[in-house]
């Protein structure tokens, strides 16, 4: 079951049907962690983060984000990761990503490339019914 | 032919009753995680009886599905008393389905390569189902095995229960040897070879115990149509609302 990763893939590929060797001990009225499921549509595609799951180990996180996540829309492949081991910047830093008006020219659409686009269709289509009204 | 009928039959039978069975446990389950995974697996498991319903009605001309599942004498049924049982608690649950679902995988990857078509196709396309169901059960089997002293001890009670029952899926139908000539399937006998063999690496690595059973306490009649008390009032409860008013479309 277990694929090689290349060394450069820190990944850790978990659910191994045959072995299932390393997990954690349920222990007495123990509360679960959560886990981060990410689910993808079809290979190639991102991996996008598709809710939580309550779990022991990664491998439950696994099998429960399967049903969870993985049921309804045609999927892949699904990444868990620790809840804990996401880190984030807080939203009282949300200031840091409000950009300048004046700087506009940084964003894709400033520079108009729709326009042009269209206007080169339009042409195009004018000149392929002039063709074919002369032929 | 009638054998393929009493095979595809009983594996119809077997899915429709265990499948209301786990589905008794939605809305009840130990987590929600758990109750979703554990519903999905019950919906699944009504799906395979669908499926195999309908290659009896296509095959061998029987009543439709519906028909088959909530107009039927409990007496025409064919499941085992393994299936029937009621759910009890989640320990017991759990050990019917890793139990049971291991029987199923194995039969249906013998079926995969079956001589009847309809029965290799539709192994081919439910392989999938099957190897989550599997996956899950031993998940559950291993962490609860070797999980705390209380956890241990009843798994163990569970499974000791369960083994009598559990064996009675292999109850042979009379004209098994059919099926076997044809290539059809290569019997129970086999099956709970591979069975014993596979289940026994999961148990072991659950650090729980084999139980012995000697064959006269194992629970047969399922296949020949006498049943336990329980699917008596399971059938009530299921045809319930098609008994209420015959032949209204959904």
């Amino acid at each position: 079951m277990k694929t090689k990763s290349p060394i450069v893939d820190p990944r850790i590929i978990r659910l191994d049907l045959e072995k299932s060797a390393s997990f954690n001990h349920l222990g007495d009225m123990e509360v679960w962690g959560t886990y981060e499921v990410f689910h993808q549509k079809k290979r190639g595609d991102q991996h996008i983060h598709a809710g939580v799951v309550h779990a022991p180990d990664p491998e439950m996180a696994l099998v429960f984000a399967k049903e969870q996540y993985g049921r309804r829309l045609k999927c892949a492949n699904l990444w868990v990761v620790k809840t804990s081991d996401i880190y984030s910047i807080g939203y009282e830093n949300e200031d840091m990503f409000e950009t300048v008006p004046e700087k506009i020219y940084r964003e894709a659409g400033g520079y108009k490339l729709r326009e042009k686009i269209s206007q080169y269709k339009k042409s195009i289509t004018s000149v392929n019914i002039k063709e074919r009204e002369t032929l | 032919m009638n054998a393929v009928k009493d095979l595809i039959l009983k594996m119809a039978d077997d899915s429709l009753i265990i499948g209301h069975r786990s589905s008794e446990w939605t809305g009840l389950g130990p987590i929600l995680e758990e109750d979703i995974a554990f519903s999905s697996m019950a919906q699944d498991k009504i799906g395979h009886a669908l499926a195999l319903y309908g290659i009896l009605h296509e095959q061998f001309g029987e009543l439709e599905a519906d028909q088959l599942a909530f107009n039927r004498k409990e007496s025409k049924f064919r499941c085992c008393h393994f299936a029937e049982l009621p759910i009890g608690e989640y320990d017991f649950s759990l050990m019917r389905h890793f139990l049971f679902d291991h029987a199923e995988a194995i039969r249906y990857e013998m079926l995969s390569s079956s001589s009847f078509a309809p029965l290799a196709q539709l192994a081919r396309k439910i392989k999938g189902e099957i190897k989550y169901h599997v996956l899950h059960a031993n998940s559950w089997i291993l962490r609860l095995g070797r999980g705390t002293e209380e956890s241990r001890h009843r798994m163990q009670s569970s499974l000791n229960f369960c083994m009598p029952y559990a064996l009675g899926i292999f109850e042979k139908n009379e004209a098994e040897s059919d099926l076997i000539t044809e290539g059809i399937f290569a019997g129970e006998e086999h099956l709970r070879i591979l069975w014993e063999e596979q289940i026994w690496k999961q148990i072991d690595q659950a650090g729980l115990q084999f139980p012995n059973v000697p064959e006269k306490k194992v629970h047969m009649g399922g296949r020949s149509g006498r049943h336990t008390v329980h699917l008596h009032m399971l059938l009530e409860e299921l045809s319930q609302v098609f008994r209420m008013e015959q032949g209204v479309e959904w």
